[in-house]
This record gives C-alpha cells, structure tokens and sequence, in this order.
C-alpha cells in the first residue's frame, strides 16, 4: 500500500474541516454528549455571547455524577447543589433543544454506558464530551475524546473541536487470557506497564487476539481506562461483533443506510505497514487478576503478590509511594491477599454494563456477601439494570447480599450520597484509586467484577481463581 | 479570556509526581454552576484539615508561599478528571503558570483556555527551578510568554517551547469560539460534503 494509514489516521481525517500551517486542526464532532458537572458554565457562555447550540440533534444530554441511587430517588435530590445542577442541565437541554434521559427515564444511566446502548456511538465517528472517560466510545472503533468545559462550549457552538493531532500508540496483545482475567486486568495491566504518563500525546490502538476475543462490553472497559494510560483516547477497530452490537439500537442507522454504513464501517482498520510512534505488546499468559495497592491507577499488581516498599520505586515516585502507603494504610511485605476490606462496590463506566453484572453472578453462584460487609451493586443504566432484572441475576444478587441500586456515577466518586467514610477500604470496580476520590480518607483497590465479586464473599482482597 | 503576556512572582514547589485533578479541586466541589470563588477550596483536601483548619505544612499554607503565582510540579501534573474546575481554581488562586516535565493532555489543553501558562521543561530544568522555589520568599520567578523565557532568582535564563496559535492565543485574550466563527463557512462546506457520505451520523 502506497501509504498505509493508522485506524486513528483514518477517522482524523474524515472529521479534518480545516488545517492551519502549523498543525492546528479544526475537526468536525459527529456526537456531542453533555452531562450535569461540566456543562452548565458552557451553556451560561452560550447564554452570554447570544450563541445558539449549532446541532442539538447531535448532542444528547443526560444527568448521572450527582444522582442519587436509592429507589426512592424520584421524591428529588436532597442537596441542594447537586439538585441545582441537575436542573440546569435539563433546563439546559430544553432551551436549546437537546436530547435529555432524566432519572424517570429507564434510559437514564452513566454517559458513557448510554451513548453505545441507544446507538449514538457508532463506529468511525468523533464523540466528544466533558468527562475524561469519554475514551469509552473508542471500543466502537470512534474518536471519542475528553473535553474541557471551555471546549464544551465550542462544540455546542461550532460542533467542532480545535485540535492537534496526537501520536499514534499500539498496545497489542496477544494470546488468549486465561479464566477470570478479564478486560479490567488487561488494562490496568497495560497501565501497570507504561505508568499513568505512558500515553501522553498519543491515541492508544488495542489490537492482538486477546483484543479480538473481548465482548464489546469487555472492549469498553479497556478502552474507558485509556485516559489512566495518559493517552487522548483509545481506539479498537469494529468488527463484526462491533455491528451486531449496533444492529438494531434505537438511534443507529436501520435497513439499507445500516449496510450502507457497515460497507464503510469495514474500511475502518489499521493498514498493513502503518507507523506507530510507540508500542507496547504484552502476552495474555503474563496477566493475572490484578489490584491496585496505591492512588495511582499505575500501581498495579498481581493479586498474589505483596505490598511494595517505597525504595522499591525510583525518582519522584519514592515519594510518592511512600504517601501512597501511608494513606492506603499498608505496611511493605503484606500480602494483598490480607488486605480486609470493609466495603465493595460495583459499577461504574468502567464495570457497570451487563456482562459485568452476569460475571458477579457467576462468582456468586450459591455464595454470599461476608457478614458486615457493605456490597453494592450500581447498574450503569435503567436499561442495565432492567435487562439483569429479565435474566435473574438481580434477585439472585440481591439474595446474596448486595445492595441492588438505580443507575448512576454513585461510588465511582462519591458526589451523591454514596461515599467512603476516611479510613474504609473498598474494592472498587471503578477507573480510579486517588486520594478522596471515593469519599475524603477512603481507601480504594481498582479491580474486575469477578475480583470484586471475590472480595465480597472473604472480605478481604482475594484471587477469584482460589474460591 | 484573560491575557497573558509576562509573570513575576513566587515559585512554589510541589515536587509530588501525578498530582491529579481530584487534588487539585476535589469533587464536593463540583456542584458550582459557576467558574469563580474555587480558589478558596484550591488543594482542599492537601490544604485543610476536616474541621477547615489549615495544614501548616502544606506549602501553600506556608508565610513564604501564600501568594505564590507559579507552581514548580512533579510529573504528570494535572492528569485524571478532565474537570476545567482544577484550572479554575488555580486561576482564582492567583496561580498563572505552573512548570513540569509533563502535564495530562486535557489539563494542559484547560490551562490556555484560562489564561494560565503550563510550560514543559526537561528534568534537569525542572530540578533546578525546584531548588529554587524552596527558597521561599526569595523565589521570585519570572516568565515572558512574548519571548518565551523564564527567569530565576539569581538571573539565570531558561528558555521554553509553546505552540505558536496557544502562544497568540494568550498573548491576545483571543476567544476560540469566535475565531472558529469565522470559519462558519468552512464547517457549512464540510458539514453538506459529510452529509452526504455518512448519512447515519
Ligand atoms: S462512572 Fe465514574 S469515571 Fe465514569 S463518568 Fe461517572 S464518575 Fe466518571
């Protein structure tokens, strides 16, 4: 091929509506998707320049970081802040004519899982919105992007985001993961191996069989984790399992437009020969169930292994590991599976989808939650949350001991009611362990569903193959 | 925007690598549907005890540093949570310039959009604007956007790289969305072209 282009070149350049000498890129934003926290500073700037929103048919506005997840959430939002909020985001959305799921809505859920679930993430596409985690989208073979509130702004206004181009990075794996190694252990792997700067500049490519052989459910959760490598965001070619997903969701394309867009969606691969500025491979042999023992998504280890000592570390991260522990409460040489953990959670962007709900089920089969433990559960959407009330699973966790809860951000960090006391300890499915981010002085472990599931059954941290 | 042209004023060090956005505003207090006052909760959780009382060794709270302009970071600063109200915050701060190995993407993007100058400089650069800062009040730092140098306490000079368009961009106050404006015909081009291509999006 005369000029073999990356999956990233490709969608790049079908969005590029302007490019200045210098690189500086205008690109068109095909879905714009809004939540409560980052927008309503964006919308009073639209207000104040007289701006209209250039296409509210491509933008879809949802609340889901302060919402409250108990079941009687419909009487309304105690705080008074959070409550504010969410009514300026569907006052917003009125206004200016955007699609809005509010929390009566069964559609309502976390962003980035009900932009896939409804088809407004397809494939080939640029999706953007004020949340870091918008790497989520990537699984679709999209652009998806994480934005600034000033850049909110300028694509309600222009649809268009102004940009330079990243790098291009390749993490491959290769080989087949063994059972209970799941998508959150290959990312947190991958993070693990690069550390949390490791994709700065760069947009991250997954590739390799055991890429391949993920669900998309699996395939969004390594990509959701992109943005803890560093990285722009993270891309995952569409396969056919990527158009079977989309078949039929209530806003992607139907009949013949769908053929005709799977007939382009299939252009959508990273050509033979084409460069990569960075590359990672791992194997799927080498990844083992992992937990995180730090406040950093980079402090990863396997679940067998023991907690580090800062001296392990060099440079600025002695220091930083030294308070790691400190605030973690670990003592070096402990074996992490000794760490006793008060509360469980799951849920999340990261692990909130179906699959990840069937994989707990499956851990808990004839199990229970270990008396005193706190274990909830947090469907990524109403329409999760219904599907695993069809199949069973919820009454069945629910008989195990969890915490059966309405769709939202919940502990992922803890702007609603649902939060860490200082000095509890979680097991957490979410993205992030830093310091306060699920409750001021809470102790988080990042890790899979199934290690989750596994920590609620002993209370403390365990490796899910040893049930 | 709030230009930027030139900068004196204290250096304070925060030699902490990942410094991430969650610490520089915590998410309590992300429930503002404004852009001001966050400078008062800047740092929180580093700065205050539970009952609001200061930690004294936190080095904003020290005499030396409680004006500090600019900040001397660790790597990786401001990575995680792509909240503008970290930048915010510094900005209400008084904070206008923050100098480290490395900075995450949509932090660093934020900082321009506010007036607030993030310089990447190798480590060695860094190390020795580190040892400076932690001269207290003696730290004062100077930064030049226009010729795109920084100046230590003792009058030695660094230079740094920025982009060309954010560099102009905050030399001038320019405002993104009314520069993208102009080129309303260029998306109107692009937007009836990409219609007809793929119609599904
Ligand atoms: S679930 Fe957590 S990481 Fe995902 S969007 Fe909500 S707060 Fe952010």
């Amino acid at each position: 091929m005369s000029n073999p282009k990356t999956l990233y070149d490709k969608i790049w350049d079908a969005h590029l509506v302007h490019e200045e000498a210098d690189g500086t890129s205008l690109l068109y934003i095909d879905r714009h998707l809004v939540h409560e926290v980052t927008s309503p500073q964006a919308f009073e700037g639209l207000r104040m320049a007289g701006r209209k929103v250039r296409a509210p048919e491509k933008t879809v506005a949802v609340p889901d970081h302060n919402v409250p997840t108990s079941l009687d959430r419909a009487k309304g939002i105690d705080d008074e802040m959070s409550r504010i909020q969410v009514e300026a985001l569907e006052k917003n959305a009125k206004d200016f004519g955007i699609t809005y799921y509010g929390v009566d809505d069964v559609r309502q859920g976390i962003v980035h899982i009900i932009g896939p679930e409804l088809g407004w993430t397809l494939p080939g596409m640029t999706i953007v919105c004020g949340d870091s985690h918008t790497a989520t989208h990537g699984a679709f073979g999209a652009l998806a992007h994480g934005i600034g509130t000033s850049e909110v702004e300028h694509v309600l206004a222009t649809q268009t985001l102004i940009q330079k181009k990243s790098k291009n990075m390749k993490a491959q794996i290769n080989g087949a993961l063994s059972e209970y190694v799941t998508a959150k252990d290959i990312t947190l792997s991958i993070i693990g191996a690069t550390g949390t700067a490791g994709g700065t500049g760069h947009v991250i490519e997954y590739m390799g069989e055991a890429i391949e052989a993920l669900s998309m459910e699996g395939r969004m959760t390594v990509c959701n984790m992109a943005i803890e490598g560093g990285a722009r965001a993270g891309l995952i070619a569409p396969d056919q399992k990527t158009f079977d997903y989309v078949m039929g969701r209530e806003h992607a394309p139907k009949g013949a437009a769908y053929e005709a867009a799977v007939a382009y969606w299939k252009t959508l691969f990273t050509d033979d020969g084409a460069h990569f500025d960075k590359e990672i491979i791992l194997h799927a042999d080498d990844i083992a169930p992992v937990v995180t023992w730090g406040t950093s998504p980079e402090d990863v280890l396997p679940i067998t292994a023991t907690v580090p000592a800062a001296s392990d570390f060099e440079g600025g991260k002695v220091d930083a590991a030294a308070r790691s522990l400190d605030y973690m409460g670990l003592k070096p040489g402990t074996r992490l599976q000794d760490v006793a953990i008060d509360t469980v959670f799951i849920g999340s962007c990261t692990n909130g989808r179906i699959e990840d709900l069937r994989e707990v089920a499956k851990v808990m089969e004839g199990r229970k939650v270990k008396d005193g433990i706190r274990a909830m559960i947090v469907p990524g959407s109403g329409l999760v949350r219904a599907q695993a009330e069809d199949e069973g699973i919820a009454q069945k966790l629910q008989e195990a001991g969890f915490d059966w809860r309405m769709a939202g951000c919940s502990m992922c960090l803890g702007m609603n009611p649902d939060q860490l006391k200082p000095g509890e300890r979680c097991a957490s499915t979410s993205n992030r362990n830093f310091e306060g981010r699920q409750g001021r002085g809470g102790r988080t472990h990042l890790l899979s569903p199934a290690m989750a599931a596994a920590a609620a059954i002993t209370g403390r941290l365990t490796d899910v193959r040893d049930l | 925007m709030d230009k930027f042209t030139k900068l004196s004023g204290v250096a304070a060090p925060m030699p902490l690598v990942n410094i991430d956005t969650d610490m520089i505003i915590p998410k309590q207090f992300l429930k503002t549907i404004k852009r001001s006052g966050l400078g008062a909760n800047l740092f929180d959780e580093m700065r205050f005890n539970q009952d609001g009382s200061e930690i004294p060794e936190f080095v904003l709270n020290q005499p030396a540093y409680r004006e500090a302009k600019i900040l001397v970071a660790g790597d990786n600063f401001g990575c995680g949570s792509s909240r503008e109200h970290a930048p915010w915050a510094l900005a209400d701060f008084g904070i206008r310039c923050v100098i480290s190995t490395s900075f995450a993407d949509i932090f660093f993007n934020n900082c321009f959009k506010n007036g607030i100058l993030p310089i990447v400089l190798p480590q060695e650069e860094v190390d020795k604007l580190m040892d400076d800062a932690q001269r207290g009040a003696n730290a004062v730092v100077s930064v030049d956007l226009e010729s795109q140098t920084i100046t230590g306490p003792d009058g030695g000079e660094i230079s740094f790289d920025v982009d060309p368009f954010k560099k102009d961009c905050l030399l001038n106050g320019l405002d993104d969305i009314g520069l993208t404006m102009k080129k309303a015909e260029a998306i109107d081009t692009f937007e009836a072209r990409y219609e007809a291509q793929a119609p599904w999006a």
